[in-house]
């Protein structure tokens, strides 16, 4: 019999509520304040960083404890406003990676007060049959929100309007890269094991170039360190019917473990650490393959001498589009893994130097 | 010293698994250093000697790894699919042999040519261990692999896989085995990760903190047929880098290391390079900014399984090195 995957209802509010928060990179604070709120009552302190990290410590209680860093990105692919061009219609950028075609036609959410927009197209009857051979480049879009008194500015952000939804086995919603990352790690301050302490940064600008997450690393200085990120699967199967080689991951096999990708050659001792962990503990998981991309992971271990680093990535299909889809099945099992393996860690691990 | 060349370079060590490397040159080294460590990525750091009077804290950079593949995928039949680890140039891949990290050998393949004028791409290119089926497949996703090419002396020339950069391990190593009595305190950091940017030195630049930093590795040439237009050559002695892709090198140091070459009779090159750079770039920028300068062996042929030095290079570029180790430096 098939294991079902079930969520309780708070944690689906949890999801829906990190989904449909609007941070874009450098103003990250809706996502922040949900977290705090979220794990205020299981810390002592915390800190802010400068650029916007909120940097959190949980002291375990054993001796000869490693500093495990934790680090999952707040931030997600989205837009800034950049003129106002009367009558409700505005210019606006593009922040983090988001493909052109993914924008005409699109409902927005914009500015702190979330007020509604679209990204108007011309509809069919009035284009050619060569204007639709063409993406549109971006100076020819603009967010509508309709006329009358607004308080929206040149330097606000916006984000897609997408509704979360729990379909099933699926979850779907916007920015799933990385809120899903972000309820993995606010579960692991909740359940910090006594054998580590637990350095959680819950990073910054990840989108614009792994920028939180350097300073954060330089500020813990952690003896290795876990990133939880959400990585593309691209897992369909090709419409010739050919082996699909590149899918770089596939939905409902588990937590991704990196072993390489554009910005990191993963310590080969955590790679082994999570492998092992996972196949005792039955946990599912797959090697993500390796290529381009980045982490978090990419910035912290050149950091401060050194840092062994790997990334776990919970898979999602497409990613950086308005609406993305990830399995239940995958988020818990990256909790499963993620838990056993931080109860796994001992100084010992590194005492072998990297192979 | 051609031995030892043979044995650092018919040593498989991909960028980010050094492991194999790093013994070779550590076995070499420990009975000439004062302190070694390794650090959290794997560059192995070996001090000679203490700050003395009017002394500087050196930092010299070669490194261990080398360009390789990494697998991606492992076929319904059995082949493995890869991409590359650093600048892997795709028209020197097929029919060529590879080692695994973990042993196992395999042969590069490719999908049919239907244009003979067109180089295959990485995507379309296989590694064959002899496996049918991914459960008899000895390699996973993840693995590494580096390429077979044994040693060739030609005598006055040598010829190697990742002459990048062991030839610059071997320079280090020759100068510290040949440095008398120095000064200073000379960190050597056979770094990681470098063909994949800089990232082993990055962090242990920052590990050593020092005043001066001076990198050793390949440099392009421009001596062989319709090349790139370059001034350095083959047999003309080390280069003296003054600028790369990445670095402009601290006149200074420059200045320090052209006294020093001639002063000792040395032949070198003045080198300007227009794209790649080195382990120095990193030390440059690292905390809040060290003088730095790189001494480049010439070499034909770069990141191919046949990457070809000078022999009388090699042996001035130890020279030079010896020489600037030796004395005090006044920048």
């Amino acid at each position: 019999m098939a294991k079902t995957f079930s969520l309780n209802k708070k944690q689906i509010n949890l999801l829906e509520k990190l989904s449909q928060a609007m941070a874009i990179s450098g103003n990250e604070g809706e996502v922040r304040s949900i977290v705090l709120e979220e794990i205020r009552p299981y810390i002592k302190d915390y800190q802010v960083d400068s650029l916007g990290n909120l940097l959190v410590t949980k002291t375990g209680s054993s001796k000869n404890r490693l500093k495990v860093m934790l680090a999952a990105h707040m931030d997600e692919a989205g837009f800034m406003i950049a003129a106002d061009d009367g009558d409700g219609i505005f210019r606006f950028e593009i922040s983090g990676g988001i493909d052109l075609r993914q924008l005409p036609g699109k409902s927005v959410l914009v500015g702190k007060e979330h007020i509604p927009g679209v990204i108007g197209a011309r509809p069919i009857h009035l284009t050619t049959s060569s204007d639709r051979q063409n993406k549109i480049p971006l100076n020819n879009l603009r967010i509508d929100i309709g006329p009358g008194a607004n308080t929206i500015k040149p330097g606000d952000q916006a984000v897609f309007a997408t509704t979360f939804q729990h379909v099933g086995p699926s979850l779907i919603g916007k920015a799933l890269d990385d809120r899903l990352g972000i309820a993995v790690l606010i579960n692991l301050i909740k359940n910090s094991p006594p054998n580590i302490d637990l350095q959680a940064a819950f990073t910054v600008q990840e989108e614009t170039g792994l920028r939180g997450a350097r300073v954060a690393a330089f500020t813990f200085k952690p003896d290795l360190a876990f990133v939880v990120d959400s990585t593309p699967a691209k897992d369909l199967p090709a419409w010739d019917e050919s082996e699909n080689l590149t899918y770089n991951t596939r939905l409902g096999a588990g937590p991704a473990i990196y072993t390489a990708d554009g910005s990191t050659l993963s310590d080969p001792r955590l790679i082994r650490l999570l492998v092992q962990t996972a196949e005792k503990a039955r946990i599912p998981y797959q090697l993500r393959q390796p290529g381009g991309g980045g982490t978090d992971a990419g910035a912290i271990h050149k950091q401060a001498g050194g840092i062994p680093s790997v990334s776990v990535s919970i898979p999602g299909r497409y990613a950086h589009t308005p609406v993305g889809l990830a399995r239940v099945s995958d988020f818990l099992h990256t909790i499963d893994l993620l838990k056993a393996t931080l109860l796994s860690i001992h100084p010992e691990i590194l005492a072998q130097e990297r192979s | 010293m051609k031995s030892l060349i043979q044995k650092l370079t018919e040593t498989f060590s991909p960028s980010g698994y050094e492991q194999d490397i790093r013994n070779v040159i550590r076995a070499e080294i420990e009975p000439l250093v004062d302190e070694i460590r390794v650090d959290p990525l794997g560059t192995l750091i070996a001090r000679k000697g203490k700050v003395g009077k009017n002394g500087k804290r050196i930092m010299l950079a070669g490194h261990m790894d080398e360009i390789g593949l990494i697998a991606t995928h492992i076929d319904e039949n059995g082949f493995i699919r890869f991409s590359a680890i650093g600048g892997v140039y795709p028209h020197t891949l097929l029919g060529g042999r590879v080692r695994f990290v973990n042993g196992v050998s395999g042969v590069i393949g490719g999908e049919r040519i239907t244009d003979l004028g067109k180089t295959l791409t990485i995507s379309q290119l296989f590694i064959d261990v002899g496996a049918s089926n991914p459960k008899d497949c000895p390699i996973k996703t993840g693995d590494v692999a580096a390429f077979v090419r044994p040693f060739f002396d030609m005598g006055d020339r040598m010829v190697a896989k990742s002459m990048d950069d062991r030839i610059g391990c071997l320079v280090m190593i020759e100068a510290l085995r040949s440095l008398k009595s120095s000064p200073h305190e000379i960190y050597f950091a056979f770094t990681t990760q470098e063909e994949v940017g800089l990232r082993g030195a990055t962090a242990s630049a920052f590990g050593i903190d020092p005043e001066i930093g001076l990198s050793l590795d390949v440099t392009g040439t421009g001596d062989t047929p319709k090349s790139r237009k370059m001034e350095v050559s083959l047999g003309k002695g080390p280069a003296i880098k003054i600028k790369d892709g990445g670095m402009l090198s601290d006149p200074r140091v420059v200045q320090w290391m052209i006294r020093t070459a001639e002063k000792s009779k040395i032949p070198y090159q003045r080198e300007v390079l227009e794209a790649g750079t080195t382990d120095a770039t990193a030390i440059q920028l690292t905390r809040s900014g060290v003088p730095v300068g790189c001494i480049s062996i010439p070499c034909r042929y770069i990141h191919s399984p046949s990457e070809m030095v000078d022999t009388k290079d090699v042996q001035n570029a130890i020279k030079l090195l010896t020489a600037l180790l030796s004395a005090l430096i006044s920048l």
